[in-house]
């Protein structure tokens, strides 16, 4: 189309300018160039490094970024259902606070709960550690989760719980059988922003971690500050971005694969439900 | 079911998130600003007993420079991804459907890995010996003196980088509901292109381009990371009030300085809601007035 070449162009640029420093990182994974300068030569060696065991602090720094991920992320998604059903049941002044205190941490910059919290870690004699970067972590998550499964809600036909109630549907029979499965997708969504979210978090863990607790990004950083083995951040990142490519393929052949059975779980549901 | 009933059952499922975020989000909150009016103590946390001391003491060393400084390059961080992220989301929403899918994925994809690497990646980059200074010096732009990374240019643009994605996608997600037809309306009526863009999309994709704004200027604000890899002495507000807090314990200051922040965040965004309210209420009385019009059998 003749009038948007200059957006075309502008696009193309932008594209360029998102992959440039990916593709240099990449690149210098198999630099033998200890200071990722000049090209000298293809190496596996950084990659080599990154397994021996003199940099087994990363894998653990990794695993516990892991765990905190998982708990952080399932921790949130039970508080943010809840609070998405509560915000999305009941209309008042409650739910209109409710609200507004889900969403104000998702406009306050990142740093103001870090130091937050790390100033009532302190003012109650909590050591900082595992437990306060999960409760960290959770405190941030819970809004994401909310806002996720508020939007599924939205297209929730309410119609179907009360279907449920008539035909002799207990609350508690019509809230698993009938509104959960519904909310699953979001709730899994949901979920999934938290993990990522949780595992790539760096500036509020870096408040309130404790002596031996740094998570994956934070190791990262001491690495980089103290210019300790840069090629090997550059082979642990590419592995990073191996994996996260590959991640993103498999999700989305699982859903166009979930797209096309999704009729028959609806009608599941619905069968669960008038029973 | 009874009313009283009913209160129960919303006051328990409530309960626990309500009862989180006061414990970890509304009471940290005020225990921050509290901490701005006491004095520090010897031992790295505060003396008890409310005092204006760090305020007063706040406006002296190089804070308002600090400030002033996180302020512009926020501010122009957040023009310049709008600015770019215009055409890229216009381009895409032209596209045909399965390209738009993928483009967009292409767009998000780099922010789906760790943003620290991301950030160290410029850093890389920015080096003298890194390959961006290579290009511009066989390009004859620069030279071996010049230095590219640790300024406040190599904040602006890594910022840029890092913030672009969440400047495209609202935008993105507001052209996908425009109606180009529109656009070719005001060309056949003989408006130039650029002044259909402007008055006719630009209006069309406004939501979009106000949480655009809102998305990019609040992470900005608060930004520590960038700084402190590539920006060498040109810190930001972060940066000082991380110093604050770990470096030197003038936990007092650290308070008052994120109150700043804070404020900084709050007050346009007020502004802003304030703004839509105010949309909507013109937007909806257009409406209404249209509404009546038509159903008066006037002509419109």
């Amino acid at each position: 189309m003749k009038h948007s070449k200059f957006a075309i162009i502008v696009l193309v640029l932008v594209l360029l300018f998102l992959y440039l420093p990916i593709f240099i990182m990449v690149g210098d994974s198999f630099n033998a160039d200890k200071y990722c300068g000049k090209w000298l030569g293809f190496t596996f060696k950084w990659y080599g490094a990154l397994f021996s065991h003199s940099n087994r602090n990363i894998w653990m720094a990794f695993e516990r970024s892991i765990i905190i991920a998982i708990t952080a992320t399932l921790s949130s998604c039970i508080l943010g259902t809840s609070a998405a059903l509560a915000i999305h049941k009941w209309k008042g002044r409650l739910q209109t606070f409710h609200y507004s205190l889900i969403y104000t941490p998702l406009v306050m910059p990142e740093i103001l709960m870090g130091i937050s919290l790390l100033m009532l870690f302190t003012a109650i004699g909590l050591n900082c550690g595992m437990w306060t970067i999960w409760i960290a972590h959770t405190t941030f998550c819970v809004s994401y989760v909310t806002m996720t499964i508020l939007a599924r809600l939205q297209d929730f036909d309410d119609r179907i719980l009360e279907a449920a109630y008539d035909l002799g549907a207990s609350p508690w029979t019509a809230f698993f059988k009938v509104q959960l499965p519904v909310l699953m997708p979001g709730i899994i969504a949901g979920g999934l922003l938290a993990f990522t979210l949780s595992i790539d978090d760096f500036v509020i863990t870096f408040f309130v971690t404790g002596p031996g607790s740094d998570t994956l990004p934070l190791q990262v950083y001491s690495m980089i500050k103290h210019s300790k083995q840069l090629p090997v951040i550059n082979a642990l990142s590419t592995l990073m971005i191996v994996f996260t490519c590959a991640l993103v393929f498999l999700s989305r052949i699982v859903s166009s694969y979930k797209k096309k059975g999704r009729s028959l779980t609806q009608l599941r549901t619905d069968i669960k439900g008038v029973k | 079911m009874t009313d009283s009933k009913k209160k129960w059952q919303e006051f328990f499922g409530t309960l626990p998130s309500l009862l989180w975020l006061t414990v970890f989000f509304v009471i940290p909150t005020f225990i921050v600003l509290k901490f701005a009016f006491h004095a520090k103590s010897p031992d790295g946390g505060v003396a008890p007993g409310l005092t204006l001391e760090t305020w007063r003491t706040i406006s002296n060393p190089n804070y308002p420079e600090i400030i002033w400084r996180t302020v512009w390059i926020s501010a122009v961080t957040t023009l310049i991804c709008v600015l770019l992220s215009l055409p890229c989301a216009y381009c895409i929403a032209r596209m045909q459907k399965k390209w738009r899918a993928f483009v967009a994925g292409l767009i998000m994809l780099p922010f789906w890995t760790s943003f620290i690497v991301r950030v160290f990646a410029w850093r890389t980059l920015l080096n003298p010996e890194g390959f961006l200074q290579q290009v511009l010096i066989w390009l004859g732009f620069a030279d071996q003196n010049t230095m590219l990374n640790y300024n406040a240019g190599a904040v602006l643009l890594v910022s840029v980088y890092s913030f672009l994605p969440f400047a495209i996608m609202p935008i993105y997600t507001a052209a996908e509901k425009f109606d180009f037809s529109l656009l070719e309306a005001a060309r056949d009526l003989g408006a130039r292109s650029f002044f259909a863009f402007r008055k006719i999309f630009l209006p069309g994709v406004k939501r979009g381009v106000i949480s655009a704004i809102l998305m990019v200027f609040i992470p900005a604000i608060g930004s520590y990371v960038i700084p402190d890899l590539v920006g060498g002495t040109d810190e930001l507000i972060g940066n000082k009030i991380y110093q604050r807090t770990f470096g030197d314990r003038n936990w007092p200051h650290a308070s008052a300085l994120a109150t700043l922040t804070a404020f900084s965040v709050l007050i346009p965004l007020g502004c802003v809601a304030w703004w839509m309210k105010r949309q909507d209420e013109k937007e909806a009385r257009r409406l209404a007035e249209a509404t009546a019009r038509r159903l008066s059998g006037g002509t419109a």
